[in-house]
């Protein structure tokens, strides 16, 4: 009887596999979907490419403390302080960051900037489509990876 | 003038079946790839073309400029011969399958079959047996562990099930009393689908012995030992690359094309509709000649779907279940099978 139930296990395995054939893939369509992702879907945890937040004034939310950059284990933050004056004002604290560099040729996206970072400045965005012909390109600069102020109006 | 004209035909008829089957080869890739693909809920290729239907000739390209890495320890004169003897073999064995009705044959040559010979199955069971030359000297030759045990399980493999596969089919040779595959087919045309060996011929148990023996004998899933990846990285073919590894690939798919036809010309009625005589003969002779070359195309893409189907679907052997599956039940079947056919032919009679 042993033939027979192997016979039946096979058949059913086979009716399983043609089943499946019929419905529809469950895997992403990325690059032909629809929408500004192009059919790309993210779960809130992703990891993506960072972003510089502002607060409710508009003021960048970064003080140059320079816990991201001790705390990056690949090294791939440069940081340049500057002093806020009255007249020139960036941040709401005393200081703020001049230059703000990611070397996305270093960074593994391990997230220990965004858990350093005291006041939530910097943050992992969504962003992905990071590949380049030129490894140059690849350097953000804070200009790059800020929230741009017409974002915070329009909310 | 005859004669020169014998040659001119048969020059043409290798040039357009040979094309023919090196795309079909190309093309079956990209099923396999799609097939499996929508098994496993995915795409499959889609980036080149519609569909992905350029896909084939990208990877044909691709393997043509890869760098052709020959390692330093391996017997030369061998290690070349060895795809060359793996893809000749597959490519030859086409040459006595009837495609289409032997009677469309302007000026007396025959258009829908290379070679009629009369011993046409013999020739084509004894080119594929040759093809594990192919195999076994890759393997002995690369001087490398994986090959060599790939290349010895294909040596044990192929010898097992050669012995059920030849045998499969004596029960249709005995039913229509030759050898020459195109008299098999027409053996099979009286009565459409009823006549045809699988059904008619009761020959079933001889079909599925001969599908199993077949897949081990193409090293295709289950059977796949001689390559299986997870286990001896790629087995025979480990060393190759470029477009030597591209001719042991074709070969391989250009067995299952041959598998595929043997099947269907010594089970599935060959060119025969499975509608008999119920749509007879047209008035159109165009219609005639190309109706027959549907019926075998359709039934010949029937099997590589199922080739594909299978491999997607069951996992590998074990090698002491491959040799006790081939030895402990295929064989002693297809004997059994040969006594019923005989015992029914005779009492027949």
């Amino acid at each position: 009887m042993s033939i027979v139930r192997n016979i039946a296990a096979i058949a059913k395995g086979m009716s399983i596999t043609f089943g499946e054939m019929l419905q529809p893939t469950t895997v992403e369509n990325y690059p032909d979907g629809p929408g500004p992702l192009r059919g790309a879907k993210f779960e809130q945890r992703f990891r993506g490419a960072h972003v510089l937040q502002r607060d409710e004034n508009g003021l960048e939310k970064c003080v140059a403390c320079f816990l991201c950059a001790a705390a990056c284990p690949s090294n791939c933050i440069y940081i340049e302080a500057d002093e806020n004056t009255a007249e020139k004002r960036i941040s709401s604290s005393e200081r703020y960051a001049k230059v703000y560099n990611i070397d996305y040729n270093r960074c593994i996206f391990c997230g220990y900037c965004v858990e350093a970072c005291p006041t939530d400045a910097i943050t992992h965005g969504h962003g992905f489509e990071l590949a380049t012909l030129n490894a140059t390109n690849l350097i953000q600069r804070k200009e790059d990876m800020l929230v741009p102020v017409t974002a915070l109006t329009a909310k | 003038m005859t004669i020169w004209w014998f040659v001119l035909w048969s020059i043409l008829k290798v040039l357009v079946v040979t094309v023919v089957l090196l795309t079909a080869v190309a093309y079956t890739v990209l099923l396999e790839r799609k097939v499996v693909g929508r098994i496993q809920n995915r795409w499959g290729p889609s980036r080149v073309g519609p569909f992905g239907l350029l896909q084939p000739l990208v990877d044909g390209a691709k393997l043509f400029l890869k760098e052709d890495i020959v390692p330093t320890s391996v017997y030369k004169p061998l290690y070349l011969l060895a795809p060359v003897l793996a893809l000749g073999c597959a490519l030859i064995s086409i040459a006595v399958v009837p495609f289409g009705n032997p009677e469309v044959a302007p000026q007396g040559f025959r258009i829908f079959q290379i070679s009629d010979v009369n011993i046409g199955l013999l020739v084509v069971l004894g080119i594929t047996s040759i093809g594990v030359y192919g195999i076994a000297l890759a393997g002995w030759s690369s001087n490398n562990k994986y090959s060599l045990m790939g290349s010895l399980r294909s040596s044990a493999q192929l010898i097992s099930y050669e012995l059920a596969l030849g045998l499969s089919l004596v029960g249709v040779v005995m039913l229509a009393g030759s050898l020459n595959l195109r008299v098999i087919v027409e053996s099979q045309a009286a009565h459409g689908l009823l006549s045809w060996n699988i059904f008619g011929g009761f020959q079933f148990v001889a079909f599925f012995i001969y599908l199993m023996a077949a897949y081990a004998e193409t090293n295709r899933a289950p059977f796949d030992l001689p390559e299986a990846e997870s286990e001896l990285t790629a087995g025979y073919h480990t060393e190759y690359s470029s477009m030597k590894f591209a001719t042991f690939f074709m070969a391989e798919y250009a067995n299952m094309i041959t598998v595929s036809c043997v099947a269907t010309l010594m089970f599935f009625g060959g060119w025969t509709s499975p509608l008999g005589n119920l749509i007879g003969p047209f008035q159109n002779q165009i219609i005639n000649a190309i109706l027959p070359i549907f019926w075998f195309v359709l039934k010949v893409f029937f099997f590589l779907f199922l080739y594909i189907w299978v491999r997607g679907t069951l996992p590998r052997f074990r090698y002491d279940q491959l040799m006790n599956f081939g030895w402990r039940y295929l064989l002693p079947l297809a004997i059994l099978n040969i006594v019923g056919t005989s015992l029914w032919l005779a009492l027949k009679q």
